[in-house]
């Protein structure tokens, strides 16, 4: 059930057929093999981020697994000139906005050039205080119309983070003031150990849009279709003056919170194994295959093609040096003030 | 030149402000139409319109946080706590987003905001809207945090606060909104951030204070020059980052030192200066730094707070100690 009673928004079922007419880009097999290439991307660079966190190589990672869907969707159902603001689960839409496997691999290793993206230099770096972005959201949404730039803002957030106030502020105040901002709730159904039922007694999250006045509506969130389709009508709604909404994307976070959770402690197999027969990816070849646009030797090719693309940023992330310790204090201002120096040159020996 | 009281240099420092930038907007509960609940931003929402001065939602958290987004695309937004006893929330933002967007992204993303609140007692407010809470702000890194002390230090510093590139809290004292007025030139001239301003010369011992105590500092150190000691007195102004340079100097100089502020003593902004000054003028000391503050209490109601806020007598007697240490 949606906010406004209608049902879940989905083209493709989990056996890979289609429960509804394709939107037009989905017609598209190259599209469609595109979106799935993007997911396998993702799947690859979470693998790698987990082997090398393993190993003493890289810091504590959030893992996709399983969500992947949302996080492509939602960053495709975008234009590039739009502006992304996305939690701390998000690098599957980060990649397909050209954030590069390298500078994944450089934040989550320890390293702020990570954030410092050669791509798209206007996204916010992920948040990590939960919730604590939707403002920004509204904020960068209210630049754009004060300047009359047909641009949106998209904020992605979990499902806990919809128990937050800023959230409750930020949605209410982009329906005040119709700020051309969307809203995405990646609702994975756990936040580190607290099932959604133990998050809130409403009915869905969409429905918390009710309260704010503005439109909300609930998607398959591992039909990456129906998240492109139903974020990209949202976003163009915005864009043309149509106002802020919320999307609450129905997924299911297969893995641990992070490498430094063990999920386990808090849920058994009974309550994860029948999600691994929705999973994303799965779903997707399926259809591919059952529409003759993907075999195993393309599958193959695929999975070989993503692990190489994040292998070769992992070397490269390997090899790169630490920043000089200095740059701990040189962009503290955008200029550095006698105070600050004082310190700098002390830490750096010279006084 | 014109006489203005404070609130009307802050006025007319942000309507500068907009005139010559179209990047500047003023967000906040009733800053539009109302002007302010003290009157601050009377007349922008006429004269520039409610694209640009914006009426916010009761919500104190995403005022700051939509202003960090506002700085982030390249706007210069003015967001307005009414008091700060509701700022709180919005600390959340200036500590985890504001301060540390530049850090974080190494300069590719900036966040050139000013969040102004009234702060400070002395007016018989209700509860919750006379705190000072500046130091619990002057220790995040990458934020100033600025308390302008007269009518014309309040227009050329939050002028400034408006055209630095790195967020910028400005607590501007209540009790002096309307205590008294001085010619203040309009020009859109800004005065420096970072620089104590120095209100005195004295060559027998220091007083530094900033924001509203700057009244009772002046007028102690009338008082002892009646009684042969000459006092200088130092406004901080800029208290996050500190001139130390400007403070070490004066006390190495008269070797005798009074540190006035309205917040609570315990990790007060007066202990940080105490420390740089045991630091760097160590040898120049002839007398303990003395520091008169609020007490380490909640604030006090309308009926107790003069017996809370240092006066002109306690930061004379702490003089008069310290020119008395052998």
């Amino acid at each position: 059930m949606t906010a406004s009673g209608a049902s879940l928004s989905r083209f493709i079922g989990p056996d890979g057929l289609a429960v509804a007419a394709l939107p037009d880009f989905a017609r598209d097999a190259a599209e469609l093999v595109r979106l799935y290439r993007a997911m396998l991307l993702t799947r690859a660079f979470d693998e790698k981020a987990v082997a090398l966190q393993r190993t003493g190589r890289l810091g504590t990672f959030a893992v996709s697994l399983g969500q992947e869907a949302v996080s492509v969707g939602v960053a495709a159902g975008m234009r590039a000139e739009d502006v992304f603001l996305p939690s701390f689960r998000e690098q599957g839409g980060q990649l397909w906005r050209g954030v590069t496997p390298l500078e994944l691999f450089l934040y989550w290793g320890g390293d702020e050039r990570g954030s410092d993206f050669k791509g798209p230099r206007q996204d916010f770096p992920i948040c990590i205080p939960v919730g604590s972005h939707p403002p920004h959201a509204v904020g960068v949404a209210m630049a754009f119309k004060l300047r009359r730039e047909p641009r949106v803002a998209v904020c992605v957030l979990g499902d806990g983070a919809t128990s937050k106030g800023d959230f409750a502020e930020a949605i209410n105040m982009a329906g005040v003031w119709n700020a051309p901002a969307v809203f995405v709730v990646n609702n994975n159904r756990w936040a580190i150990s607290v099932p959604l039922a133990r998050q809130t007694a409403a009915r869905s999250l969409a429905q918390k849009a009710v309260a704010a006045g503005i439109p909300g509506e609930q998607v398959d969130g591992n039909d990456v279709v129906a998240v492109r389709a139903t974020v990209e009508r949202a976003v163009e709604r915005a864009r043309g003056g149509g106002g802020p909404s919320l999307v609450e994307a129905l997924t299911y976070r297969l893995g641990d919170h992070t490498t430094a959770d063990d999920a386990s402690r808090y849920r058994d197999d009974a309550e994860v194994s029948p999600h691994w027969a929705e999973e994303p990816v799965l779903r997707l070849r399926r259809h591919l295959t059952a529409t003759g646009a993907w075999d195993r030797a393309r599958e193959e090719q695929a999975i070989a093609a993503a692990a190489a693309a994040v292998n070769a940023d992992a070397d490269r992330y390997l090899a790169t040096p630490a920043q000089p310790r200095e740059t701990i204090f040189d962009f503290t201002y955008a200029a550095m003030p006698a105070d600050l120096d004082a310190q700098r040159r002390a830490a750096l020996g010279g006084a | 030149m014109e006489e203005l009281n404070l609130v009307q240099a802050v006025n007319r420092a942000l309507a500068r402000a907009m005139a010559d930038d179209p990047s500047v907007v003023v967000l906040g509960e009733d800053v539009g139409r109302d002007g302010g609940v003290f009157r601050a931003t009377d007349g922008l929402w006429t004269r520039f319109g409610d694209e640009r001065v914006i009426d916010t939602p009761l919500a104190e958290a995403a005022i700051a946080g939509v202003a960090v987004g506002m700085a982030a695309q390249g706007l210069r937004p003015v967001a307005e706590i009414q008091f700060t006893g509701f700022i709180y929330p919005p600390i959340d933002q200036l500590v985890n987003h504001a301060s540390r967007l530049r850090t974080r992204t190494r300069g590719r993303l900036a966040c050139p905001m000013v969040l102004r609140a009234p702060c400070g007692g002395g007016i018989h407010a209700p509860e919750h809207h006379s705190e000072s809470p500046e130091a619990m702000l002057a220790q995040i890194p990458g934020l100033r945090v600025v308390l302008p002390s007269s009518p014309a230090r309040a227009y050329g510093l939050l002028l400034a606060a408006i055209r630095d590139p790195d967020p910028v809290v400005f607590l501007e004292p209540t009790r002096l909104y309307r205590a008294l007025r001085e010619p203040v030139d309009d020009n859109g001239e800004a005065l420096p951030l970072d620089r104590c301003f120095v209100l005195r010369e004295g060559k027998d011992i220091t007083l530094v204070t900033w924001g509203a105590t700057v009244v009772e500092t002046l007028a102690a150190a009338e008082l002892l020059a009646g009684e042969g000691i000459a006092a200088g007195v130092i406004d901080v102004a800029t208290l996050h980052p500190l001139d130390q340079e400007t403070i070490v100097a004066a006390v190495r100089r008269t070797g005798r030192c009074v540190i006035a502020h309205e917040a609570p003593l315990s990790g007060g902004w007066g202990a940080e200066i105490a420390a740089r000054l045991a630091e760097h003028a160590f040898a120049s000391l002839l007398a303990p730094i003395q520091r008169v503050a609020g007490y380490d209490t909640v604030m006090p109601l309308p009926r107790l707070e003069a017996h809370y806020l240092p006066s002109t007598q306690r930061i004379a007697a702490a003089a008069r100690r310290a020119m008395g240490f052998a």
